[in-house]
């Protein structure tokens, strides 16, 4: 039977990893390598490296640290950040990562979606929605969250699988870092949209919002970076992640949904 | 097979943990002095044939595989790949494992589903196989992929999973198998099949 993903979210900034709250700070959680190293450790069912300066100051994406991630990885990897061509897809895909995400290119130039699944497969094109909560919805802003667009969080959904996406990652601007829970009503609102697999991010802060996510929505990936890097309540750095038992319970809660 | 497809440098790290010698062959004389072979492949199907067609290697890996029957494992793509044809694209296959590569909603009474099959899935071997030796016991493997392998003769699927209906995972006829999912990314379950090919296949 086909499980659901439990996801570390990675922030990469300046060559180190950091966890950001909101979308701003931006605490020094340590280096990706070693990141990785442990996750492999902790055989993780997927892992999430988001560069997230490179589209905000409109560079290219780091290919020497992601062909190194790309190598250290014994889990699937999805990198995102800075990528806003074809050919950087079919590069990034060459150095050996199963999914590219992109967020700000797939809101201002959606075609890019459609001849990135032309050329790597749809199940290798992964569009990440930052949603934030307006008075009648949620919206999606794009430049690490800087720039709002006229795109509601739904419509946004509906257009990219479209267009050819394979999955769509929902993360909460509001929720990021918070660790508070998903924003459920935010996440039900692409679930109805899209028949895609998608992967909702910003707010766990335990196991239990994990398993109230599957719970809610069935099969499908939940990531979260807070909860895998920090332990106790003054945020100490501590990679974690659920031991082979809690995740088979919250497997079942998957399963258990009606 | 280094044919600018696919996580080669994954593969040669699981080898390498193991002890076991691999190479990253990306000239024809390179490929010709290796005795197995792992064929990578991410993306769509006509961009990997392409890829492999300029590669400069094709040639090298026919004689190879047809000529001196030496063991080939395809992964994902590659996987895809050994079939005649595929639904993703229009041009030719391999066509060493009889068979064609289809969509996942495309079989006999498919129920609506979600596409790609992303994820870890169980792998239920079909019948005894080198390849799949030690791992009849809840073996886990990542998928990633909305195409399968439909092979013409059922003997050929060494392998099932079940995604809305079972696929053939495992493909195998004679000196050439292939895995539909990422075993340099499935942890342990993944290096076993991996040593596997490399020792007992």
């Amino acid at each position: 039977m086909l499980r659901p993903r439990i996801i570390p979210c990675l922030l990469v900034r300046n060559n180190g990893l950091v966890k950001t709250e909101r979308f701003s700070k931006g605490k020094y959680v340590g280096d990706p390598i070693n990141a990785v190293r442990i996750f492999n450790e902790k055989e993780v069912d997927e892992i999430a490296v988001l560069d997230i300066d490179a589209s905000a100051q409109g560079r290219e994406p780091d290919y020497s640290l992601i062909e190194r991630l790309a190598a250290e990885c014994r889990m699937p990897l999805c990198y995102g950040g800075g990528v806003r061509t074809v050919q950087q897809f079919e590069r990034i895909v060459g150095l050996g990562v199963e999914k590219v995400a992109i967020s700000s290119a797939a809101a201002e130039t959606p075609q890019l979606i459609t001849s990135a699944a032309e050329m790597v497969g749809s199940q290798s094109v992964v569009v990440v929605l930052d949603a934030k909560k307006t008075r009648g919805g949620y919206t999606v802003w794009t430049r690490n969250g800087t720039m709002p667009t006229h795109l509601e969080v739904a419509e946004a959904a509906a257009r990219a699988q479209a267009m050819g996406a394979g999955e769509i990652v929902v993360n909460s601007i509001d929720q990021d870092g918070v660790m508070r829970g998903y924003d459920l009503e935010l996440v039900g609102q692409v679930r109805r949209a899209t028949t895609l697999p998608m992967t909702a991010l910003g707010g766990a802060g335990s196991l239990n919002d994990i398993g109230c996510l599957f719970e809610t929505f069935g099969i499908m990936g939940a990531a979260a970076g807070s909860l895998f890097v920090f332990k106790g309540i003054y945020k100490a750095v501590l990679i974690n992640y659920p031991s082979r038992t809690e995740r088979d319970d919250l497997y079942q809660r998957a399963y258990s949904r009606a | 097979m280094d044919y600018g497809l696919g996580n080669v440098q994954a593969i040669q790290n699981v080898y390498r943990r193991l002890g076991i010698p691999a190479v990253l062959a990306s000239t024809p004389a390179a490929l010709m002095d290796c005795s197995k072979l792992v064929l990578p492949g991410v993306g769509a199907f006509d961009w990997a044939m392409t890829r492999l067609a300029e590669s400069g290697l094709r040639d090298a890996l026919d004689e190879m595989v047809t000529g001196r029957g030496t063991p080939v494992l395809g992964i994902c793509v590659g996987m895809q790949m050994l079939a005649r044809l595929s639904d993703e694209g229009v041009l030719e296959g391999l066509g060493w494992i009889p068979g064609e590569v289809r969509r996942l909603d495309s079989r006999e009474d498919a129920v609506p589903m979600a596409l790609p099959h992303m994820g870890w899935n169980d792998v239920s071997p079909s019948s005894d196989s080198a390849l799949l030796s030690g791992l009849d016991g809840g073996a886990r493997f990542y998928f990633l992929h909305s195409y399968y392998f439909d092979c013409e003769t059922q003997a050929h699927a060494l392998a099932q999973t079940d995604y809305h209906g079972a696929f053939a995972s495992v493909v195998g006829a004679g000196n050439v198998c292939g895995v539909q999912f990422h075993p340099e990314k499935s942890h342990d379950w993944g290096v076993r099949l991996l040593r596997n090919f490399a020792e007992a296949v």
